[in-house]
């Protein structure tokens, strides 16, 4: 099967070896993988601010660099969550390649049917399952039903896994305060679990959450679990 | 559209912007350990009592499609309503905002010769600051609920439109009884049972003496004119049924069509509030039961910014709200600050939408910072009895309030605008991911790590409680191209 890789903007700039693990693991499944050069930002951060008219050029741009593909995927919830929930309503044409975009575990349990992927991570990890991951995309339990085949992995679970990490985009600056307060009870609970990693669907809340671990001096490693799955046996 | 239409007055909105409200609310750690304690109390109990329903989604879909169909016809409802009330002896009173309400209520008390009456816990008299407006014309109003009365002894404002005074804990509450109840039994203990008959003797008094008794309404069926009260201790009825005056304040949104639409809402109300599987006290009544019950009966609807809400295509689901406070009870902000950031009677969720709608969202003060007020993170939405999509409306509202503001300078405008410029094109954002990248590779160097501790502003907010990272030493793009 002929995938595209939208690595998402933050990934391209700040976070390579997600797209590079993407591209890895579904290579090592048997699949081709493009990437369509043309891809710049899903513009969630635009539509969710309030900037609609801003959005919407981007909206066209993405449904220009993808509409030629079976399949689209994104080790991102939140913005394949921003692609299905929003795309039709901003630009109707863009609804059919809504259809098309997959978050890394849709696209590995639902479409290739595959739950082991030939992974081996010889380490404790806990696993937060983003916001939009969780109740826009209804992710449920396929991330960790990936982790839990990767050899040597021991998944400890999460107090209050489904509880914000006070991100929330611009959220982290407007409402700095408040998102420090989140911040701190999610942190709190990750070095609870006495996991060395803690793991998640989107780097943008993982930088979050790293940034404040690492603030404290926290000894956990922060990673997208496609890193995890794409890692070799 | 909504701007044509006048907007509502009363205790809906306050003049802090959300953020300098929230710091000063987060600086109270026993407001903080209250809240959090309470929230997951109920909301565990929530969701016991939702899991076990098989049919809990198609009720939700159910009172979803009965509250969008009142919306598309409400002013038809509510001429039926009106006509089925009168004709069963009540009588009805229209009241475009706060001041108009107040003022017919605060005439049809003085009607009665009364100078106290008792009130039922509603949040339509909270939201036109009814008791302010008695207390000017020399009435007292005592209210019954107990955490209602708790708030009003500690003249403090409710935080929460289920537990008013879920701010407090036990020993606070011991504390106000003892200092302000004035016939508080000497060596009140904390005990909840211990404090509930305290309250309960103070009231008994007030019910016996009272003539005039006030209420809001959970809802109002068009149908037969009959209006309901939901209530967990009892102290509602007796006001509902001894007085011999009962002047019911109605927000416009409270209709259902049918009688029968209530046993769609009897089991998504309870359950999404108290976590209860049946309400202890439901009361019903349909105008003037000759000899039973009290003999002069009137309801007062009020618009009070539902109008310019309703004109709002997207916004308009604000209305559905059965103001269950499920909503709030899993929100992480409400967690965290509590019902006073939000300066408003509607707190929560629910109040970010609500509150700004009904003020209009670009007021100055909080209402254009309340649809910022959440992460988005869809807890409300996912509880929701009538299924508000809570997100889906703050992103309106934030359209709303940037759109009110365009054409005034604006940093953060104008780096919408950047970026939304530079991302537009894949040359340009190639380009500007490559200088971002080469920027900060020398700071990247010297740090010799790939985290930074202090950035300038914007992003100071960030980096005052998390290292910010910083790009990588090739972008995803360049690699592609590198090894491809
Ligand atoms: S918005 Fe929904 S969850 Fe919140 S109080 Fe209203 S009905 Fe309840």
């Amino acid at each position: 099967m002929r995938i595209a890789l939208f690595v998402t903007c933050v990934n391209d700039l700040l976070y390579p070896d997600t797209g590079k693990a993407v591209v890895r693991l579904l290579e090592r499944l048997g699949h081709q993988v493009d990437f369509p050069e043309a891809q710049t930002c899903c513009g969630q951060m635009h539509a969710n601010s309030g900037y609609r008219d801003e959005a919407v050029p981007l909206v066209r741009g993405f449904v220009e660099a993808f509409d030629r593909y079976d399949a689209v995927v994104a080790p991102s919830g939140s913005c394949v969550a921003m692609v299905r929930e929003s795309y039709p309503r901003l630009v109707p044409e863009a609804a059919g390649i809504a259809e098309r975009v997959y978050e890394l575990s849709e696209l590995l349990v639902d479409v290739l049917g595959v739950t082991d992927v030939g992974a081996s991570f010889p380490y404790r990890v806990t696993y937060h399952p983003t916001c939009h991951g969780l109740r826009m995309l209804r992710l449920g339990d396929k991330p960790l039903r990936l982790l839990r085949a990767v050899e040597g992995l021991e998944l400890v679970p999460l107090p209050g896994a489904e509880e914000c990490c006070g991100f929330g985009g611009t959220f982290a600056l407007k409402n700095s305060d408040v998102s420090t307060a989140m911040l701190a009870d999610k942190c709190a609970a990750i070095c609870d679990t006495g996991a060395d990693v803690i793991a998640a669907a989107d780097n943008s809340c993982l930088a979050h959450i790293g940034g404040g671990l690492s603030r404290r001096g926290a000894p956990v490693r922060v990673m997208h679990y496609a890193e995890i799955l794409g890692g070799g046996s | 559209m909504s701007e044509r239409l006048p907007h509502g007055s009363g205790r809906l909105a306050g003049p802090r912007p959300f953020p300098d409200a929230a710091v000063v609310e987060l600086g109270k750690p026993q407001l903080r350990a209250n809240l959090h304690k309470a929230t997951h109390t109920i909301r565990n109990k929530r969701a016991r009592v939702v899991d076990e329903l098989p049919d809990w989604e198609k009720l939700r879909l159910a009172g979803s499609a009965i509250k969008s169909d009142v919306m598309a016809r409400l002013p038809e409802l509510l001429v039926q309503f009106e006509a089925a009330a009168t004709a069963a002896g009540a009588t009805v009173h229209w009241a475009r905002d706060a001041a108009e309400a107040c003022e017919v209520v605060t005439g049809l008390v003085r009607e009665t010769g009364a100078d106290e009456v008792v009130k039922v816990k509603s949040m339509a008299t909270q939201e036109i600051e009814l008791n302010e407006a008695l207390e000017a014309a020399g009435i007292t109003a005592t209210e019954t609920d107990l955490a209602e009365l708790i708030v009003q002894l500690n003249d403090d404002q409710p935080s929460h439109i289920l537990v008013p005074a879920i701010h407090y804990n036990r020993s606070q509450i011991r504390d106000i009884f003892t200092e302000r109840m004035g016939d508080a039994p000497a060596g009140l203990t904390d005990e909840p049972r211990v404090l509930a008959e305290a309250a309960r003797l103070h009231l008994r008094r007030k019910f016996l003496s009272s003539k005039v008794a006030i209420s809001g309404a959970n809802f109002a069926v068009a149908e037969t004119g009959t209006l309901v009260v939901l209530e967990s201790e009892g102290n509602g009825r007796m006001c509902l049924t001894l007085p011999e005056t009962l002047i019911s304040v109605v927000g416009v949104e409270k209709l259902l069509p049918s009688f029968t639409d209530l046993e769609v809402f009897l089991q998504l109300l309870p359950r999404s509030s108290t976590g209860e599987r049946m309400n202890p006290y439901t009361s019903m009544w349909t105008g003037v039961t000759p000899g039973d019950g009290p003999q002069n009966v009137h309801i007062v609807l009020i618009d009070n910014g539902r109008s310019a809400t309703l004109a709002d295509e997207v916004g308009r689901q604000a209305l559905h709200c059965i103001r269950c406070s499920a909503c709030m009870n899993v929100c992480p902000v409400y967690e965290r600050v509590g019902g006073h950031a939000y300066q408003s009677v509607y707190p929560g969720p629910i109040g970010a939408i609500l509150s700004p709608q009904m003020t209009g969202v670009s007021a100055s003060g909080v209402s254009s910072t309340l649809p910022f007020a959440s992460t988005l993170c869809g807890a409300c939405y996912d509880v929701c009895p009538v299924r508000i999509n809570i997100p889906e409306v703050l992103v309106h509202l934030r359209q709303e309030a940037v759109d009110a503001h365009r054409g005034k300078p604006s940093a953060e405008r104008t780096a919408m605008k950047a970026m939304g410029w530079v991302m537009g094109d894949r040359r340009r954002y190639a380009r500007a991911l490559r200088a971002a990248r080469a920027g900060s590779a020398p700071l990247a160097a010297v740090l010799r790590r790939r985290k930074v501790r202090r950035l300038p502003w914007p992003m100071s907010a960030w980096t005052a409680s998390r290292d910010a990272p910083l790009p990588a030493t090739e972008t995803f793009r360049d690699w592609w191209r590198r090894t491809r």
